[in-house]
């Protein structure tokens, strides 16, 4: 396990300077000179030159490839065009508004779809399965957009049910008030296209052998799903939580622009908004380590969840 | 299965029917199959109807007045168009009272109110509209269809794009194997380890410049690395395959194996992936045009609608939600269920 997870380690390097590379081909080769972009947000052309220079934007490419490497080692990308905010307080502060609704919507949207799956997939071929799998395609093809501005309208506004924003500073508070209908809508986007996926990793492991065993040894239908099923069908669901996770800490920036949480997704469209380079830069990088840090992560999980996984 | 049984449409005359005649059978007997495909070719032939500019050429045209309702609701409460002519009419009058003294511009002013006057007159707004109207009175049917137009063919060239590089590179990778396969995957990792809405928000702040264009660039050139997977386990399982290497025997070229031989035996997950990723790009346009990295001004799209939309919510005008999402889900449904009964139907274990 040490061995693999060295092996891995060591494979991050050429995939993490592709993305640097990546990075840096879209931002300073397409990008190109930011004085324009700049040239409307700072008055100041000392300090636009200053950006300038640190860019080294009047330097060859190879050069300015070697100044970003360093940022990147060293987690230094400068200051925000925008806000002149350092861009690693920017994603220290914002990453734990992002967990707060993150973590409870994964916990929570996971429980639901694995449930439902399973009842599904105990009663496939039912009118009950057929019912909820055209339910989950036909829920799956409404934009997100509109389960958000629907329920932040009709749950928020109308009813008064929740805040329709906002953000403090307590915890708790955010997490129980503020935090509650951002979270409804993120289990609600995520259970339809969950079930379906997680009903097939069931249906997988209601076909083996080792459940006609169980079935022939005379154990009881709950009992076999239960004990031997789910907890063969729950490897796969880890590894698809596990994996989805970066994606998520980006991906719910809309739930975060419509409910105004300060975290991470809606920093990126605010730095999409405004041009500011830095922090979106930061945050590809960022989020490009995590990825690959959690993928291995979920492959070590699955090796210690299912002793039959071998790792190479 | 026989080594030329996958490729070719089947012969008229053969005993046995070729793959894709078989699954066109079998997509047929399927009745959602069916249904689904006649949704699609409506839209199909709505959105060639819309781009050739037999439909909704004028959807830009302010057709009734402000936040009119749909037909079916009535004409809505006390309708404001009487504060128009009184906007133009108004300060003019008071201009001409106010000055005692003989008005040196009294001639041209006359001379423009005679030709207002004989100027056609703006044909009345109309107080309902079938879908209703948008904050301009723009009818909002008219607006769905040119939305479908845009989605629609976003998601198409994009899917094709995608698609076609995914194939490319799968094919190139697979086949070729050592450094190009290395090169390939490298490039794949890179690609994946970004998510990518961020990666395609972050190409989007960098190009900065809306469009249709830009929006299928963007969607089409990250958009590949799911095909190229699928592509490549499937040519590294064909390359070893019997009719391969008797088609190296006999001489043929690398580029002839890979592309007249192989690929139409792996063209059933090609034309899987170009079906799903239709339904992933136009999501992905919707997303973007509603955040204004999408789509100009000067077009119309759902997801443009979409952001419309949030604000007339709140202020109860709920039909141009209700029109852009419900054709966004009509098409979406179908293509989904369609990609479900193609794969199905194009799977020989099936059969």
């Amino acid at each position: 396990m040490l061995a693999y997870s060295v092996r891995r380690l060591w494979q991050f390097i050429p995939t993490l300077l592709g993305v640097v590379l990546l990075v840096f081909v879209v931002f300073n080769w397409i990008g190109g000179d930011p004085a324009y972009i700049l040239a409307g947000k700072i008055a100041n052309p000392e300090q636009i030159e200053n950006i300038r220079r640190q860019l080294g934007v009047d330097q060859p490419y190879h050069v300015q490839l070697w100044i970003f490497i360093q940022q990147v080692a060293t987690g230094d990308f400068g200051a925000s065009w925008a806000t002149n905010e350092k861009v690693s307080d920017i994603f220290t502060t914002r990453l734990g508004p992002s967990l707060t609704v993150l973590v409870p919507m994964l916990l929570v949207g996971t429980v639901l779809a694995m449930a439902a799956a399973m009842l599904v997939a105990f009663v496939r071929g039912s009118l009950t399965d057929r019912a909820i799998m055209i339910g989950c395609t036909v829920g799956q093809s409404i934009s997100i957009l509109v389960y958000i501005l629907v329920f932040q309208y009709v749950l928020a506004y109308r009813f008064g049910w929740f805040p329709v924003q906002g953000w403090g500073s307590d915890v708790a508070e955010n997490l129980l008030r503020y935090s509650a209908l951002p979270i409804i809508v993120g289990v609600v986007v995520s259970l339809a296209p969950d079930i379906r996926l997680y009903r097939s990793y069931f249906l997988d492991e209601i076909n083996q052998d080792y459940v006609r065993t169980a079935r022939a040894k005379g154990m009881s239908e709950a009992r076999v799903m239960w004990v031997h099923v789910l907890r063969n069908a729950a490897i796969p669901v880890l590894t698809h939580v596990m994996i989805q996770l970066p994606g998520l800490l980006a991906g719910a920036f809309l739930i975060e622009r419509f409910f105004s949480i300060p975290g991470i997704g809606r920093e990126v469209i605010l730095a999409v908004e405004r041009s500011d380079f830095p922090v979106i830069k930061a945050v590809t990088i960022y989020v490009a380590m995590a990825t690959m840090v959690l993928n291995l992560l979920a492959d070590l999980l699955y090796r210690a969840v299912d002793p039959r996984v071998q790792l190479k | 299965m026989t080594a030329d049984a996958g490729g070719v449409p089947a012969a008229a005359g053969r005993a046995s029917s070729g793959l894709w005649a078989s699954a066109w059978r079998r997509l047929m007997r399927d009745r959602v199959a069916f249904a689904s495909l006649v949704i699609l070719m409506c839209y199909l032939a709505l959105v060639a109807a819309s781009a050739a500019g037999f439909v909704v050429r004028d959807w830009s045209r302010e057709v009734g007045v402000s936040y009119a309702p749909p037909a079916f609701m009535g004409p809505g409460a006390p309708p404001a168009p009487a504060a128009a002519p009184a906007a133009t009419g108004g300060p003019n009058e008071a201009d001409g009272a106010s000055s005692a003294i003989a008005d040196p511009l009294a001639e041209a002013l006359a001379e423009i109110r005679r030709q207002l006057a004989s100027a056609p007159t703006p044909e009345p707004k109309a107080g309902t509209l079938v879908f209703g109207g948008d904050k301009w009175g723009r009818d909002v049917l008219a607006k769905v269809i040119k939305g479908t137009e845009t989605s629609l063919l976003v998601g198409l060239i994009a899917a094709a794009l995608a698609v076609l590089l995914g194939t490319l590179f799968g094919a190139l990778a697979g086949y070729r194997g050592g450094w190009i396969d290395d090169f390939f995957n490298w490039f794949y990792s890179v690609f994946t380890s970004i998510p990518y809405l961020l990666l395609v928000l972050a190409i989007a702040a960098v190009l900065n410049q809306k469009g249709i264009l830009t929006v299928i660039l963007i969607l089409g050139l990250t958009g590949w690395t799911g095909v190229f997977r699928l592509v490549r386990a499937e040519y590294l399982k064909h390359k070893v395959r019997e009719y391969v290497l008797a088609a190296d025997a006999i001489g043929v070229s690398d580029a002839r194996r890979m592309f007249v031989h192989i690929l139409p035996n792996v063209s059933h997950v090609v034309l899987v992936q170009l079906s799903l990723h239709v339904v992933l790009f136009i999501k992905s346009e919707v997303i973007l045009s509603f955040l204004g990295f999408g789509v100009g001004v000067d077009a119309v799209s759902w997801g443009s609608m979409l952001n419309e939309a949030q604000n007339e919510l709140i202020i109860g005008k709920w039909w141009q939600l209700a029109a852009a999402t419900g054709a966004m889900a009509v098409l979406v449904t179908a293509f989904s269920l369609f990609t479900d009964a193609l794969r199905d139907a194009l799977d020989p274990r099936l059969k």
